[in-house]
């Protein structure tokens, strides 16, 4: 599916410093029963947003309201474990566009770059800079910038770059998905699968 | 002439273009397909008005979200029964090959694509699962995708991506009694952490790795993605050449003798370069388990857990969540502790090899009062053949309740979860939070040690239980 197009996002962000938070915590398994990509937000997080009753546990934080935004700032290993996409539908259906870490897993990692969802890999010691700015004030903004491929915190006007190579990077600005590339050269395809 | 290794020969054959400054579109060979992870693909396929390419490509059985009883009656679980219509719809419509639930050939997709020998040596294969990694066990490229990427494969048969850096692992010496495969893969992955191998593809070598049989080779590479890994393989040999041979989709005749003949050439080039390597020595690797969230969290099971020392800031505080998830401390051994259920299955450690060795160490045992033991067969083809041999009888005398073909406790998807708060040793490949039941605790070990902890109903190393006399 073709996405929304991406250039700059200027946002707040939410911080969530956790280490090696795998997918199944961002979507846990026995949500993955939709046969439609819409509405995984509402479950984003859940056994760590919501109790066994349902009720919001008020220490996690996408249940405090002082924090909110398009951009999530994660700890190391971000998106480790299961291949489920649904994570990354979760991750866009809650609202955000850009997930900031200074290490991700493979797979999410595509799998974020294949809906849209922009995957940002800092220093680990920009990393903490973030999750220390936005911690200290909420109201921080967060500047990601595909054509410069930078990551700027405009508080302070330290930034960062960040690696995105030239064909995903054209794809996020204008909306278009990995298919429609593929779809150019079947007959490419075509004389290749003969010979297999 | 260049040293390739054995990813870059099977890598660079299924090349069908490099973006410049870009990913390879990248050939697949075979695509399976399971429930839970194809809907929405075939979804968009119909949105954008694009057809399967080649559904001869595809293969298809529904697993991670089945009931494990009574397969023959309708799916109670509403959802469930959904995503199983669905998908035999979408079979259908397409005309992709189905092993649907209760028919010969159904079971958890890795553990059916070898026993079919769809899997083979020098493939491209890949399921929107990331223990794909198992097939790699036959010298194939194999790894899990995305929904976008298998939308991609059923329109194209390609994907595309970004050729991975190359790690070799090489394991060397032999393994000492009551140690297996499972253990070889838990010891490497506590030693390099979960994320280790983030970025690489690795290949398996040494003597240690060559001894192994199929079935332990395939353990490994499935907890390829445990350390972080895309996938791992093992160059073909003639171990792997003796499990195709005579199976349903093997080359037969003299297809066979010329695929011997090519699959014999798919090895690393003596003195070709690696982006890392580690060596380990299986001497050194002894009945291992996990006491974490992660399985990177793995000791010895005569082990301590370790202290925080040396840890400070958010890697602290992550490892400390971690313990008290588990409902353990920093420095405590976990000999003794009391456990509630075992789960012997999943694409890990579901097979017939794996199913023999519990029923043979359990002969005659009985699992103690407190414990709950699950034993869920990978495919219909295992369970049946577990009848065959008698190992259902022995298990189920043992105290063991078989269930049906299916991932299981394993992901929990369907009824079989373990409650919250309660232990559970596991033969599966993730102890995540949650991962087998909301708030259930989740520790990893082989099969040999499941069956020495069903014996006593605690954490027991399997070599102090099962003394050979």
């Amino acid at each position: 599916m073709a996405y929304d197009k991406f250039t700059v996002l200027t946002s707040t962000a939410v911080p969530l410093p956790t280490e090696n938070v795998d997918t199944d915590q961002i979507i846990p398994a026995r949500f993955l029963k939709a046969t439609e990509r819409e509405g995984f937000g509402d479950n984003l997080f859940r056994d760590w947003r919501y109790d066994v009753e349902g009720n919001p546990k008020k220490d996690f934080v996408l249940n405090d309201p002082t924090y909110s935004g398009k951009i999530l700032v994660a700890g190391k290993n971000f998106g480790s474990g299961s291949s489920r996409e649904h994570a990354v539908w979760a991750i866009y259906d809650y609202g955000f566009r850009c997930v900031v870490s200074s290490f991700f897993a493979d797979i999410f990692k595509n799998n974020c770059l294949n809906i849209g969802v922009l995957p940002v890999t800092v220093s680990p010691e920009f990393a903490d800079k973030l999750l220390d700015a936005i911690t200290e004030n909420p109201a921080t903004e967060i500047e990601v910038s595909i054509p410069a491929q930078t990551i700027t915190l405009l508080s302070t006007g330290e930034t960062e770059s960040f690696d995105i190579n030239a064909y995903k990077k054209d794809n996020m600005q204008n909306g278009f998905d990995d298919i429609d590339y593929l779809l150019s050269m079947e007959s490419e395809i075509d004389e290749f699968e003969k010979t297999r | 002439m260049e040293k390739t290794t054995l990813f870059d020969k099977i890598w660079d054959a299924h090349v069908v273009r490099s973006v410049p400054s870009g990913p390879d579109v990248f050939f697949i060979d075979k695509h399976f397909i399971h429930e839970v992870t194809s809907p929405v693909a075939f979804l968009n396929l119909e949105k954008r008005g694009v057809s399967v390419k080649y559904p001869h490509r595809t293969i298809a059985t529904p697993d991670h979200n089945v009931p494990t009883v009574d397969q023959d009656q309708t799916i109670k679980d509403k959802l469930s029964r959904m995503q199983v219509e669905r998908l035999r719809e979408n079979c259908r419509k397409y005309g992709i090959e189905l092993h649907d639930l209760g028919s010969a050939h159904h079971g958890i997709v890795h553990v059916i694509g070898p026993e079919l020998g769809i899997t083979q040596p020098g493939m491209t294969i890949v399921c929107g699962d990331s223990h794909t990694s198992t097939h790699g066990a036959f010298g194939a490229i194999a790894f899990g995708i995305g929904t976008s990427e298998v939308e991609m494969v059923l329109a194209t048969q390609c994907i595309m991506q970004s050729k991975p850096k190359k790690m070799r692992i090489t394991v060397d010496g032999e393994l000492g009694a009551g140690v297996t495969s499972k253990d070889i893969i838990l010891y490497i992955i506590s030693k390099i952490s979960a994320a280790g191998a983030t970025g690489y593809f690795v290949e398996y070598a040494g003597t240690a790795i060559q001894s192994l049989s199929m079935e332990a080779r395939m353990t490994i590479c499935n907890m390829s993605i445990e350390m972080g890994a895309r996938g791992g393989l093992i160059a073909p040999d003639e171990t792997t050449f003796e499990y195709l041979k005579g199976k349903q989709y093997a080359p037969k005749g003299e297809d066979w003798d010329k695929a011997v003949a090519e699959w014999s050439q798919l090895k690393t080039d003596e003195g070709a370069v690696f982006d890392k390597e580690y060596h380990f020595d299986a001497a050194d690797i002894e009945p291992m388990i996990t006491y974490g969230t992660n399985p990177g969290m793995g000791i010895k099971v005569l082990g301590n857990i370790p202290t925080t020392e040396g840890m400070e800031g958010s890697n602290k505080t992550s490892y400390l969540k971690s313990l008290e998830y588990m409902g353990f401390a920093p420095g405590e051994p976990v000999k003794g502790k009391k456990v509630d259920y075992v789960f012997v299955g999943s694409c890990t450690n579901g097979r017939i090899e794996d199913i023999r060795a519990v029923a043979g160490f359990v002969k005659g045992h009985k699992k103690a009062d407190n414990i709950t033991a699950w034993i869920v067969p990978g495919s219909k083809e295992v369970e049946k053949m577990a009848q065959e041999e008698g190992l259902v009888k022995i298990l189920e005398e043992a105290g063991f309740e078989l269930r049906q073909p299916g991932c299981s406790a394993c992901l929990a998807m369907n009824d079989d979860k373990i409650p919250a708060g309660k232990y559970a040793v596991s033969t599966s490949n993730r102890n995540f939070e949650g991962r087998q039941g909301p708030g259930a605790r989740t520790m990893l070990a082989s099969p040999l040690t499941v069956a020495a902890v069903a014996v006593t109903g605690k954490i027991t190393d399997p070599r102090e239980v099962f003394v050979e006399s």
